[in-house]
């Protein structure tokens, strides 16, 4: 009675995929429920956070003036970080908040991190049709480049998936792991060109400049800019003048991905018990 | 996971389970840190929760787990449905096992009914089209069609279980485990899970089977095991492995206490003691027995002024059924030289449902002030009835009817 390895993996995988599709389905009708507005919400945060910093940044501190298309610009910035944020901050607790499930049941871990995951993928999309509005108005001209939006957004999402397998394993043993991480997120917001263009950093210094680009987060959503809104946006390739340069930030990503899902493995058989 | 018999479904090897259970819950850095600096030995016990257990369970059995509370019973079923992983040793098995410890798995106060079906379904396997399939089934058995579309947690709990019961019967497994805590809840729904339990013995499914409850055990089961203080003890016939788990509560029967017998389940200062609990006539109550009878024997080990004695009735569940005492029964006992014996003379009707019961006897001042001697399980008894009811009492009750033309 031995089923071969090829039914056995698929079986398994289609539990994954069962289990996903419902728990991400779940998610996102429990996260507005009761509020009036309710999805609208995921359109207006970002939409609001944006006039404020755009009253503060763009209208009194004149940031962004020689920068073409630079309030969409600032916009695609934000929901991009929101959406690391997202993954990261609701990822760590995930584990840990699933916790009665896991007591009670077996069942693929990662499951619940990447569920997490796909309702800020989710929230992301809606987000981009935003922006897209945005850039109609703004006049911002399409290219080709455009093409390169789902790979540097698939990018970004391996990035911060990793640091939320990694990051929600630690957190069923060490519960301040959380608090830990909110504090380099806010150092990460300014380090990450979000809410400044890469002019301002290019006046203090090239290599300040360079050295923060080699942040997946900044690379990703600089290279969304410019593949996006306009390819006068700096990018970590523009400035070095090297292409290659940018194999750092991408392999910066996929190695916290790896390490992050390794580590994941390794420690959920044991969730049950110490969670 | 690879089982090789063609008959074995379960196969469990050799498997050891310890919990380290650190002194201080060291989870924040401070303690940590703190740690770090204080002593590199982190001080942690290790508790072996089972210890060198192997079984299998052939295609198509009904396998009973039997133990006390805390013997590793949860332990190992925890174990078998792989939501622990065994410190040594390991667990094989085909095809597809349903855990059914727990119902409601997942459910969510937030959802309606009908989303809670799904969420619950799909963590028990079922793909969305496979529960659309048995929607109707499911909601029709759970008796609940007008409120599917309602919050969940505008139900009552009696609806949940209702519901989670119905999700959960639905489970299409090769193995299935279940605890029998799940059959609690009212009568209707005990009478529903035994049902079900029956339907899964008729149709031949591999079950492993966990529970307190002997003649469910003899009903049901084939074969059995036995936990006892995280060893298997003894496996074998369902009956016999039956028989032996209410001995471990029988073992005690009868003894005078002539030493220092000291244990958890009795304790006092001894001023005056218990030295016999006999039960008078057979130990084995039928439907026509009338009574238990038992003498209690003590004897006072120093000048006593006045001394309460009782009894009680306790199930197999650890509930105390009945009993009194010679306060409430404004009977004196007064006056003790050391030395002296009273033997007390107690009879209770039958109204005992089918199972094993223990009696335990006290000896106090009065409003249960300074226990001179409580003893637990000084002696068992057993009842066998044709009917299997499911109530804490079951006393002769007579009906009639009348009917008019």
């Amino acid at each position: 009675m031995v089923p071969s390895m090829w039914s056995k993996y698929r079986d398994k995988y289609r539990y994954s995929l069962i289990l996903l599709r419902e728990l991400v389905i779940t998610e996102f009708k429990l996260r507005y429920q009761g509020s009036l507005l309710g999805y609208l919400w995921s359109l207006l945060r970002p939409l609001f956070l944006f006039v404020i910093l755009y009253v503060v940044f763009v209208y009194f501190l004149k940031v962004g003036h020689d920068v073409p298309h630079w309030p969409v610009a600032m916009l695609l910035g934000i929901v991009l970080w929101n959406f690391f944020a997202e993954v990261t901050n609701v990822g760590i607790t995930s584990i840990v908040n699933r916790g009665d499930v896991i007591r009670k049941i077996n069942f693929p871990k990662y499951v619940i991190v990447l569920a997490s995951s796909m309702s800020a993928l989710i929230n992301l999309l809606i987000n981009l049709v935003v922006i897209i509005i945005f850039m109609i108005i703004d006049h911002v001209s399409l290219s080709w480049t455009i093409l390169l939006a789902p790979l540097l957004i698939a990018e970004l999402l391996l990035f911060a998936l990793g640091i939320a397998f990694f990051l929600s394993a630690v957190f069923v043993k060490l519960r301040d792991v959380n608090y830990i991480w909110e504090i380099i997120m806010q150092g990460l917001f300014y380090g990450s060109i979000v809410i400044y263009p890469v002019t301002m950093v290019l006046e203090r210094g090239k290599n300040i400049a360079e050295f923060l680009l080699l942040n997946p987060v900044a690379q990703t959503i600089q290279d969304l800019r410019y593949s996006l809104i306009s390819h006068s946006m700096p990018t970590l390739a523009s400035i070095s003048g090297k292409l290659w340069l940018t194999i750092i930030p991408i392999g910066i990503a996929l190695i916290v991905f790896v390490f992050g899902a390794r580590y994941f493995k390794k420690h959920s058989p044991f969730f049950a018990e110490e969670v | 996971m690879v089982v090789n018999d063609n008959d074995t479904v379960l196969r469990v090897k050799n498997i050891y389970k310890d919990f380290h259970l650190p002194h201080e819950q060291s989870k924040s850095l401070k303690s940590i840190l703190l740690h770090l600096f204080t002593s590199k030995n982190k001080e942690v016990d290790l508790q072996h929760a089972l210890s060198n257990v192997s079984f299998e369970v052939k295609k198509g059995e009904f396998f009973g787990i039997l133990g006390r509370n805390g013997s590793g019973k949860s332990t190992l079923l925890k174990l078998l449905a792989e939501i622990y992983q065994p410190t040594k040793g390991s667990v094989e098995h085909t095809g597809k096992l349903v855990p059914f410890i727990e119902l409601g798995v997942g459910f969510n106060p937030e959802l309606t009914g009908r989303e809670n079906v799904y969420l619950n379904g799909a963590l028990l396997g079922f793909s969305e089209k496979e529960v659309d399939e048995k929607y109707e089934d499911i909601v029709k058995f759970a008796e609940l069609e007008d409120f599917m579309d309602q919050k969940l947690k505008n139900y009552s709990s009696g609806m949940q279980v209702r519901l989670a019961f119905s999700v959960a019967t639905r489970a299409e497994a090769d193995i299935l485990l279940v605890d029998e805590v799940l059959a609690v809840g009212d009568a209707d729904f005990q009478r529903k899970c035994y049902d079900f339990f029956r339907s899964l013995k008729k149709n031949n499914k591999t079950v492993i089977f966990v529970s307190h409850d002997m003649s469910a055990v003899r009903e049901f089961c084939d074969r059995a095991i036995l936990i006892e203080a995280s060893k298997l003890v003894s496996e074998g016939a369902a009956d016999k492995i039956a028989t032996e788990y209410s001995r471990l509560f029988l073992d005690v029967d009868d003894v005078t206490n002539g030493g220092e017998a000291q244990t958890n389940e009795r304790w006092g200062d001894r001023r005056i003691s218990f030295t016999k609990v006999k039960i008078k006539g057979s130990k084995n109550l039928t439907d026509s027995s009338a009574s238990v009878r038992f003498s209690a024997e003590f004897k006072a080990n120093k000048d006593v002024d006045s001394i309460v004695t009782g009894s009680s009735i306790m199930n197999s569940a650890g509930e105390e059924i009945c009993g009194t005492n010679t306060e409430h029964q404004r009977i004196k006992i007064e006056k003790l030289q050391k030395g002296q014996t009273v033997t007390m003379h107690w009879e209770y009707p039958n109204i005992f449902p089918d199972g094993e019961y223990q009696i335990n006897v006290s000896l106090h001042g009065s409003n249960s002030e300074q226990m001179a001697d409580w003893w637990e399980g000084a002696a068992r008894f057993r009842v066998r009835r044709e009917e299997k009811a499911p109530f804490i009492v079951q006393p002769n009750i007579k009906l009639s009817v009348e009917r008019e033309n």
